[in-house]
């Protein structure tokens, strides 16, 4: 049944108007709450908890939260671009509103009372002056929550929320740190293990193969084959892998070299052909006089590199599929397993249960496929399949490359007077259901195959992909920005945490910087300038007090300071950062200020920890990371070859919040990402007087910007 | 080959019958159920799969079966269980030193030698200490917060 979408309703909730989808009273005193967006180790699911206890009044401490699954939680779509809050958040609040009115009502009719006269207090509902009462579990089995939510009641004003707003430990941490707790971690009866023998590179063609000594190892069960797709099946873990081993070494592949030069990849996508679209101009009135300067800016292909490689439970039973994964999107990959697998979707069940953190598009979807596809050869036996870790590097979908070219001038009153910029790179979306064609892995191997789907953006209005925060938060006086989306797309790319916007901020505040310095204005000042939006000038300022910035220091050939601003999405949060640098044999950040509005903070702690986590990652990618390849294959293959972030090189992280308690929640894990990259080059060219505009910050791109 | 091997884990002596080639990561995960030990790479390099092996820290993705027999193993479920939890449990929870938590486990057990040796570790040495785990959401100063407050905690200077 189809309802007639409320517009006051977050477009989660049109999708799913029935109460009893999201929740369930319990008559032993505890509150079921379902919900479609997933934990990736952000802390959502304990912030929907906190959020559902707030609207009810009952305890956090009663919320049970019930991990997504196509069969029975709201369709809330994908778990992605930091929205969680923002959607997931306000839809669940509105359920829960509606369900205390119900509530109220049914205890009012019981009570005789009229319902202003009524108090609740954890779940406990009373007539004001000590009269009488019932509860929330007396009342459970009389309330009929299997009814759309209308709109009549309404969530409770900011001033009238006692735990959004405050710290709350989060539910699943215990779990994770005294036993299982994720997806790998589960196990079915007669479970057999599975690995997949992956092509040695992306468009390699199986020549030949001879399965017979995989096939003759005690417990190997079976070897599948379709295509260009190999896996094996053993009872025992070990003996999968091995078996994959020995499979390896009787498999012959052609492959084709037909990767770009590593060390030009710059260039290379430049000369791609491209969709080219006009984002935004506005005429120039310059004052004249100024300097004028061009600069380009750009970042390698980056891994997500989950320190837990991809896993996936499958079972094929009595013409059933079930299938447990930490994919981001479980209805989507419900939907692509049915066409794949050419299966009825009314008989696929898609369960999550958790991975380790994946910043984005990883291999979550495929390996469920994976498992999906040797759970058929299983003859009813579940299988649990998991990636070794060189599958996840060499086959996850790295986030794209990129180039930004920016000219721009400033005025001699200090204005920015031009800015034109061009973005090269693919689009950043290849996720399962945003194309026809199947976004999983396997599906491009098996015999038949389908083709991999063309990545995609969303619109600019909606944050878009490769042009998210391509357009500067700043007032110009003339301003060109046109995005070239690249078509090749010889590496697989897809979402990786804040997408475009690493990039596009990274350029736009290096310029900001290189224009300030022309113009012989402090870069604080210059962004101050610029800003006409308060709550971003107040970010900026608070980052400020916070770092003690000191106007016009410049650095002392060794040490230096540097910020970046930006609005996510030019939407959603405001960020300013702020990083300290030494650079020596290496660049080192020793520490970091960031000041950060998200509108109303539904746990302070849980924002700091994304925050922080934002800013550390971010740290990695600017110092140190680029997936590695050569004209045929990937070469980043282990954390050797693609080394991140350690204990010692992580920064110190000081993160101040902008609490606006009246306004709308606003995402946070991904905003930090760009502004922390700028801050650390303009630290860079703070400390040494040298601009490193290529990413990562390596020791030999500040020997060569030293040398220039 | 497979073989009838005895092992000691969290204080109990277990006998499995598997090939001495195997990772310990998969005895302990597989045979005995301790899935708190999580793989990370199989190389060793990421120690998502520490456990204490005679109270050194030690990826348990690369050392075989036969080299863990007859020594000491201890695994997080060793630490501490929910209602009895160990200091290194109990602080990274009081100051919420995770986000996926995947690299945990193999942290502290890092963070457990470390404090094994050196009651009083400075911040410079605990990084130090965890320079072979990897962390990838970016905790890393809550963590080191978190073994602060434990070596506070098991030195009595803190409830």
């Amino acid at each position: 049944m189809t309802s007639v979408p409320i517009a006051a309703f977050p477009p989660t909730l049109n999708a799913n108007r029935r109460l009893d989808r999201w929740l369930t009273i319990n008559a032993e005193g505890t509150v079921t709450v379902r919900t479609g967006k997933v934990e990736i180790g952000q802390g959502i699911v304990s912030a929907m908890a906190q959020i559902a206890a707030d609207e009810l009044d009952v305890s956090y401490t009663r919320i049970r939260m019930v991990p997504a699954d196509t069969s029975m939680s709201p369709d809330e779509g994908s778990t992605t671009g930091s929205r969680s809050i923002e959607e997931g958040g306000s839809a669940l609040r509105q359920v829960c509103a509606e369900a205390r009115d119900l509530l109220l009502q049914t205890a009012a009719h019981k009570l005789n009372a009229g319902l202003e006269s009524l108090e609740v207090n954890d779940g406990t509902i009373r007539v004001r002056g000590g009269g009488q009462s019932t509860t929330y579990w007396e009342l459970a089995a009389e309330v009929d929550f299997a009814r759309d939510a209308t709109g009549q009641a309404s969530p409770k004003q900011a001033s009238e929320l006692r735990l959004v707003g405050t710290t709350v430990a989060r539910l699943d941490i215990p779990g994770k740190l005294t036993g299982a707790a994720f997806v790998h971690d589960l196990e079915l009866p007669g479970m057999l293990h599975g690995r997949v023998l992956r092509p040695p590179s992306y468009r390699a063609t199986l020549i030949s193969l001879d399965d017979a000594a995989a096939r003759a190892l005690p417990g190997v069960v079976t070897v599948v084959r379709s295509g260009n797709f190999l896996g094996v099946l053993a009872v025992r873990e070990e003996r999968s892998i091995e078996a994959m081993q020995v499979l390896a070494r009787h498999a012959v592949w052609k492959e084709c070299a037909d990767l770009p030069d590593a060390d030009a990849l710059p260039d290379f996508l430049r000369a791609q052909p491209a969709e080219d679209e006009l984002l935004r101009e506005k005429a120039a009135a310059p004052a004249g006089g100024g300097q004028a300067l061009v600069s380009t800016y750009t970042r390698p292909y980056i891994a997500h590199a989950s320190i837990g490689p991809s896993c996936a439970l499958a079972w094929w039973h009595e013409n059933r599929l079930e299938v447990w994964s930490h994919s981001q999107s479980i209805h989507a990959l419900r939907s692509e397993l049915a066409k794949t697998l050419q299966f009825d979707i009314a008989r696929i069940v898609v369960r999550h249960a958790e991975g380790a953190g994946c910043y984005g598009h990883n291999g979550a979807d495929d390996a469920a496929l994976d498992a999906a596809l040797l759970a058929r050869a299983a003859e009813g036996r579940p299988v649990r399949l998991q990636w070794m870790r060189e599958d996840e590097f060499g086959w996850e979908p790295f986030g794209p490359a990129m180039v930004v070219r920016i000219e721009g001038s400033v005025d001699r009153d200090g204005r920015v007077a031009s800015w034109h910029q061009h973005i090269w790179g693919n689009r950043h979306i290849t996720r399962p259901g945003r194309h026809p064609n199947p976004g999983l892995l396997a599906a491009w191997h098996i015999d038949p195959g389908a083709e991999p789907p063309p990545a995609v953006d969303m619109p600019l209005a909606m944050g878009g992909g490769s042009q998210r925060n391509a357009l500067p938060y700043y007032d110009f006086r003339g301003e060109r920005v046109v995005n070239h989306a690249v078509q090749p797309m010889p590496l697989r790319v897809s979402t990786l945490r804040a997408l475009g916007a690493h990039l596009n901020v990274f350029a736009i505040e290096s310029f900001m910087d290189e224009l300030a310095e022309a113009a012989g204005i402090d870069p604080v000042e210059f962004r101050l300038r610029h800003l006409l939006d308060e709550r971003a000038r107040a970010v900026v300022k608070a980052a400020v007090a916070k770092a003690g910035w000191k106007p016009g220091a410049k650095g002392d050939g060794a040490r230096g300071v540097g910020i970046g601003f930006a609005r996510y999405k030019n939407i959603g949060n405001y960020v300013a950062v702020i990083a300290e640098v030494i650079v020596g044999e290496m660049v080192r950040v020793p520490r970091v200020v960031a000041a950060l509005d998200c509108g109303r903070v539904v746990n302070p702690d849980g924002v700091i920890n994304q925050a922080e986590g934002g800013i550390v990652q971010a740290t990695s990618w600017t110092l140190k990371e680029q997936v590695r390849f050569d004209r045929t294959r990937i070469t980043s293959r282990t954390w050797e070859d693609y080394p991140v972030i350690t204990f010692s090189e992580a920064p110190k992280v000081e993160v101040v919040l902008n609490d606006h308690p009246e306004q709308p929640s606003l995402g946070v894990g991904e905003g930090m990402v760009g502004p922390t990259a700028a801050a650390i080059a303009n630290a860079v060219s703070n400390a040494m007087g040298i601009r490193v505009r290529d990413l990562p910050l390596t020791r030999e791109r500040i020997i060569a910007a030293l040398l220039l | 080959m497979t073989e009838t091997v005895k092992l000691y884990v969290n204080g109990m002596e277990h006998t499995v019958v598997a090939d001495a080639d195997t990772a310990l990561l998969y005895i302990l995960r597989n045979d005995l159920g301790l899935k708190g030990t999580r793989f990370g790479c199989g190389l060793g390099q990421c120690g998502a799969c520490n456990v204490l092996v005679d109270g050194r820290s030690t990826p348990s993705c690369d050392m075989p079966l036969r080299a863990a027999a007859g020594k000491r193993i201890t695994t997080i479920e060793g630490l501490g269980a929910i209602g009895r939890l160990h200091p290194l449990q109990q602080a990274f929870i009081d100051e919420q030193a995770a986000q996926c938590g995947y690299c945990a486990n193999g942290i502290i057990m890092s963070a457990r030698a470390l404090l094994d040796s050196n009651p009083h570790p400075g911040e410079d040495q605990i990084r130090a200490a965890l320079d072979r785990n990897l962390c990838r959401c970016g905790t890393h100063g809550r963590i080191v917060r978190a073994i602060q407050r434990a070596a506070r905690v098991m030195a009595g200077q803190l409830p």
